[in-house]
């Protein structure tokens, strides 16, 4: 049966304003992790904080029974768990969602991911290196640019877009994948970010016809399908239905999904 | 030696008094992954309408002082789909199963019932209290006379005893209570969630985006624990308590109050197997405080 699982911290590190990377002891979790999912962790220290907050998993370690996670500092919540040390117990539940998948004949990959998105799509980068991928990371300026040591590694062709242009392409990140789209045509897209860039992702899968899933993010109850608080509209025929993010998602095709105004934070 | 955990509501033996609420554990299946549904001593499952429900839109959680706030809007398959698909899997397990009913008329919660009469479930559990609906719901928990009305209809139709679900959100709690057993209800839930709204004060906005949304979890627990106090003064029939239970002394406080057992809520949804840790955290309070029947536990506050 699983349950929540009390793991220690083995290592946090400040990557860019108020962005953190925790690694965490979770053999269970490092072995079953998929590209995508995500673990939901309780706020140590202050259990008038019910919800537990939901990360996605940047890496997996099954020899060393690690995980890793990346995180941005957007409230009090977040700010405690930064504060946590190596050798602190965090409250663990995971690996939940459904992941990325990936057909077998899957030749080109485009892994594209802006903002909060980056962290997500990291370990979709390093995961699926059997296939040839090309990696599109946004960010909003130099501070905010982590992990592109980490991306070269994975993938095989790695483009940066700042919107200032202090790192790489000035600009949007999307702009950079529209030019790369009139050249290229993949098998597949994967994307995560912000819910203006997913919009605009989600045009161009249809304007370029490139099967593409979206990584969704919205405030979240249980994670494990049981609540039904952490919603999405998808299309059902002409009309539309709510689909589970924790449990149905968070990766969903993009021609099903239909986006809306979210609480996105980032 | 184990303590004698059972009790009896409305003729039903539960094994214990733990109870997963309605709208937080599903129709059972998730969390069976994680918690063995036989050892929870009865399940309340998600709120069910005749029709299928879309629902509220997103977002419809915000976390408050030791709270959540939840605009959900009884999102469900409809009655029909859980009947075929759900109840099945769930009559598996060896729990009670309680049936949550949202009508928006009195015809339709009657039709509901009707729809269960010859399933094999324990009891139905009439909410006449969620916040988060326009039509039927809250409406119908907060004036006496529609609350006797829409429970005498139902126990016409009702193949299984009746329980009915009170929201906290009304003046006085004693006269809908008193409605419910003059309605010849056989036994009162309460609390629902309490109405409330959170402000996202940077953008000016509501968080949730049904701006208000039901306010649960330990943040709520005095006002339930006055609301069991209160009702189990006024009325004879069981009362099922509820309201930010997350340890086993917190259900004891319940149960001394006057209920006959506990409804576990925002707890399932921090902890996947809250209802079983709370089990076990009740059986320990009786073994160290020398209580061999829960039964002495009902009631039992010294005032």
């Amino acid at each position: 049966m699983k349950r929540a699982e009390l793991c220690k911290v083995a290592d946090i590190q400040l990557l860019a304003h108020g962005l953190y990377k925790l690694k965490i002891e979770a053999s269970d979790v490092a072995v079953s992790a998929r590209p995508g999912q995500f673990v939901h962790i309780r706020i140590p220290g202050d259990k008038s904080r019910l919800l537990r907050r939901p990360i996605s998993i940047y890496d997996a370690y099954h020899e060393e029974g690690n995980i890793e996670i990346v995180f941005q500092v957007v409230g009090e919540g977040t700010r405690i768990l930064s504060a946590v040390k190596p050798g602190d117990l965090l409250d663990v539940l995971g690996p939940l969602g459904n992941g990325f998948t990936i057909p077998k004949d899957t030749r080109h990959l485009f892994i594209v991911g802006g903002g909060c998105g980056v962290a997500p799509i990291k370990f979709a980068a390093s995961k699926f290196n059997h296939t040839r991928s090309t990696c599109f990371v946004g960010f909003k300026n130099r501070d905010a640019v982590y992990g592109l040591q980490e991306f070269k590694k994975s993938c095989d062709r790695l483009l940066v877009a700042t919107e200032d242009g202090s790192i790489g392409y000035k600009g949007m990140v999307t702009e950079v994948l529209e030019d790369e789209l009139k050249q290229n045509s993949p098998d597949l897209m994967l994307a995560c970010g912000p819910v203006p860039m997913l919009k605009v992702i989600q045009q161009m899968a249809e304007q370029f016809d490139v099967p593409c899933q979206l990584l969704l993010e919205e405030r979240m109850g249980c994670g494990i399908g049981a609540c039904m608080t952490c919603v999405c509209a998808v299309r059902a025929g002409e009309d539309y239905a709510y689909k589970r993010v924790c449990k149905d998602g968070p990766v969903f095709w993009s021609r099903e999904v239909i986006l809306g105004e979210t609480a996105n934070e980032c | 030696m184990r303590p004698q955990t059972s009790v009896e509501i409305c003729g039903i033996k539960f094994k214990n008094p733990v109870i997963a609420a309605s709208g937080t554990f599903s129709f059972g299946i998730e969390h069976a992954e994680y918690t063995d549904l036989n050892r929870i001593g009865g399940i309340a499952v998600k709120g069910l309408t005749l029709e299928p429900k879309k629902g509220n839109p997103p977002p419809r959680i915000a976390e408050t002082p030791s709270g959540i706030l939840n605009s959900v809007g009884l999102q469900n398959p409809g009655i029909d789909f859980f009947i075929k698909h759900q109840l099945p899997r769930l009559t598996e397990y060896d729990t009670r199963i309680i049936i949550n009913i949202n009508g928006n008329t009195e015809d339709e919660y009657c039709m509901l019932a009707e729809k269960l009469r010859d399933k094999p479930v324990d009891l139905l559990e009439l909410n006449i209290s969620c916040p988060n609906v326009r039509e039927g719901g809250m409406a119908f928990g907060t004036d006496p006379r529609m609350v006797y009305n829409v429970t005498k209809s139902v126990k016409a139709h009702a193949g299984q005893p009746v329980l009915v679900k009170l929201t906290p959100n009304v003046t006085d709690i004693k006269e809908i209570a008193i409605a419910v057993e003059e309605g010849g209800g056989d036994g009162i839930s309460l609390i629902n969630t309490v109405l409330g709204m959170a402000i996202d004060a940077r953008s000016r906005k509501p968080i949730l985006a049904n701006v208000v949304g039901g306010l649960s979890g330990p943040a709520i627990k005095p006002i339930a624990l006055r609301m069991v106090w209160e009702v189990s003064n006024v009325v004879t029939i069981p009362i099922v308590g509820m309201g930010g239970i997350v340890t086993g002394e917190d259900a004891v406080e319940f149960l001394l109050a006057g209920a006959t057992a506990v409804g576990v809520g925002t707890a399932n949804l921090i902890t996947p197997d809250a209802c079983i840790d709370i089990v076990h955290q009740l059986e320990e309070y009786m073994i160290n405080n020398g209580i061999k029947d829960i039964n002495e536990l009902i009631g039992g506050l010294i005032v």
